[in-house]
């Protein structure tokens, strides 16, 4: 599995409802059903993504999520997921209101833009960074909303939010000492698991 | 009439289940019908494709639209010139793969292609049932099916598969029948009628009542048919079943000559397509019929029971859910699609959903489209794998006869 869909499969309790934005092909949902015994839905736009899911029996929706969550219903589920997808829609603050709408707990992760890697792009050489988790160069990317461990914490705070758990990925080496200690420089992903207070 | 119409047999493309024979099912077992009237006895006419493995546990039913029937694939001899209604999704390697999948089409009660309609006889008075016969809904349809099931042998389909009219059918099936269904396939179909959608039909309706040959439904005594109300109200809805954009690359605003004649005659290319299609229709289908369908169509709102709550209606469902909509159907546009696809969410049914784009409006789920052929054919395969379906050895036509005669 993808290095942050394994770390937050942990974070996923047996047996819980989730919505899971921007499932890609299935893969953790299927992974969760099959080993926690996990229910609910996948939301996806990608046509392979959404054939993946239905050859593997994970039920997906196709669905823009820049349209909202309003077809879900409040508290329908235990957690909404949404894995690599908060920096490409065009309001990632409303998604997230919505998304502690729809359940009490969320998991976000999203490629941290200050990760040193991208700090040495943009701040030594000038240019904007392309790397494993920003792959695209900046005139054809979907990544319209870049931000970083501290704009996301500092938007949670905005929002009363509670931090429950946070969590680094680094290439191959997440978890790394200097990744926990200083995730804003080392951490190239971020994952977040927030709730409502 | 296009070029493919008339291809040669041998020339047809692979993939088809050949030549086939329809069979018919008597019962006699009275039907009590949602009217509240009872069908003392009653035929079904159908066909079927493939071959019906050991444990019967690879059947797949085929529900079909307004005005569909049992010719659902393959052709009725070698001089055939047009395959059945649903060729392109129904054959070897297709997404209704017929060398796994034994698949059970029928024409539905109150039909007029064989099943007891409007143009059998009434056993009761010796005339034709002509306006007499009941009217018939989606439950009733659906009760009639299972008793065919019955009388196959079949204890649980595979899947239950359907189209527009066709998928109101399979949702049915999952209520009322959730024991009986593996997996739903329901495709430009809603979960209740519009008042536009009502509007059309009564538009349609009104035409054919309307027509000096109508004779209050007796036209067969009178050795007449309302061809003309058959012919608008088939006008009506094959403009709601194609989209502006389909017709408008398809006819544009072309004449058929280069002046205009300023008069009612045909001048503009779709009025003549629009005639034609509604002449051919006119002499095919059955007046009657059309106004039982229709109805049915305009009856058919599960969520009615329940205050509206379609979830709640949708509660005894058990099976997988693959809906599929196209961009361009404004008859059951995606947001009806939608409706269904969310109502089963919230009553926690596993239930998949893509909306294909596709330029050909309501008639899309008839065609052959990339994405809607891989979505439809990745549900299908993973409904034979959770099955343990495996290939029955080909296609060979004649040996769902013999599977057949031990379940009669």
């Amino acid at each position: 599995m993808r290095a942050d869909l394994e770390l937050i499969y942990d974070w996923v309790p047996e047996g819980a409802h989730v919505l899971d934005l921007a499932c890609g092909d299935g893969e953790l949902l299927e992974t969760l059903a099959n080993n926690k015994g996990v229910t609910g839905y996948g939301l996806e736009i990608g046509h392979d993504g959404i054939n993946a899911c239905v050859a593997r029996g994970v039920s997906v929706i196709e669905h823009n999520l820049d349209d909202g969550l309003s077809s879900f219903c409040d508290n329908s589920y235990d957690q909404v997921i949404m894995t690599q997808a908060l920096q490409a829609l065009r309001r990632p603050d409303k998604m997230l209101d919505e998304m502690l709408r729809v359940a009490e707990e969320g998991i976000i992760t999203f490629p941290n833009f200050a990760y040193w890697r991208h700090r040495v792009h943009l701040g030594l050489r000038g240019y904007m960074p392309v790397s494993k988790s920003l792959p695209h160069a900046w005139y054809d990317t979907p990544n319209i909303h870049l931000s970083t461990f501290n704009d996301f914490e500092h938007l949670c705070r905005e929002k009363g939010l509670m931090i429950v758990d946070r969590a680094v990925g680094v290439g191959d080496h997440q978890g790394h000492w200097k990744s926990r200690l200083w995730p804003n420089l080392f951490g190239e992903i971020a994952i977040f698991r927030v709730r409502r207070r | 009439m296009p070029d493919s119409d008339t291809l040669a047999f041998a020339d047809r493309p692979a993939g088809s289940v050949g030549v086939v024979t329809p069979h018919v099912a008597r019962f006699e077992t009275p039907l009590a019908l949602a009217c509240g009237k009872v069908l003392p006895a009653y035929e079904l006419i159908y066909e079927t494709y493939g071959t019906l493995n050991a444990d019967r546990s690879n059947a797949v039913l085929i529900c079909h639209a307004l005005s569909g029937h049992h010719h659902a694939a393959g052709y009725h001899s070698e001089e055939d010139r047009k395959p059945g209604w649903w060729e392109a999704h129904i054959g070897p390697g297709k997404a209704i793969d017929t060398n796994r999948f034994f698949v059970v089409s029928l024409n539905n009660l109150g039909g007029c292609h064989g099943s007891t309609g409007p143009v059998s006889h009434n056993p009761d008075t010796g005339r034709q049932w002509g306006p007499e016969f009941p009217m018939v809904t989606v439950s009733d349809w659906v009760a009639s099916q299972a008793r065919l099931a019955d009388h196959l042998g079949i204890k649980r389909w595979a899947a239950a598969v359907g189209g527009s009219l066709g998928g109101m059918q399979v949702m049915q099936w999952t209520m009322t029948y959730p024991e009986r269904v593996a997996n739903a396939v329901v495709i430009a179909a809603t979960p209740r009628l519009s008042a536009q959608n009502i509007a059309f039909n009564e538009v349609a309706r009104q035409a054919i009542r309307s027509d000096p040959e109508f004779f209050d439904g007796w036209y067969a005594e009178h050795d007449t048919v309302p061809k003309r109300g058959l012919k608008l109200a088939r006008m009506v809805g094959h403009i709601t079943y194609l989209s502006e954009d389909a017709m408008g690359s398809k006819f544009g605003r072309d004449l058929r000559s280069d002046d205009l004649n300023f008069g009612f005659d045909v001048e503009f290319q779709v009025e003549s397509y629009l005639r034609y299609q509604g002449d051919t229709f006119s002499t095919a289908f059955d007046a009657n019929t059309y106004l039982l369908m229709t109805k049915a169509l305009d009856y058919f709102d599960p969520s009615a029971t329940q205050g509206g709550d379609l979830a709640k209606a949708l509660a005894p469902a058990q099976c997988p859910f693959l809906i599929v909509s196209f961009t361009t159907d404004w008859r059951f546009p995606p947001s009806r699609s939608r409706e269904l696809v969310d109502a089963l969410t919230r009553a926690g049914k596993a239930v998949s959903y893509a909306n294909i784009d596709s330029p050909h409006g309501h008639d899309a789920f008839l065609l052959s489209e990339p994405r809607y052929d891989a979505i439809f054919s990745a549900f299908m395969n993973r409904a034979a794998r959770e099955l343990n379906i495996a290939e029955t050895g080909g296609d060979e036509v004649g040996k769902d006869e013999a599977s057949l005669e031990e379940t009669q």
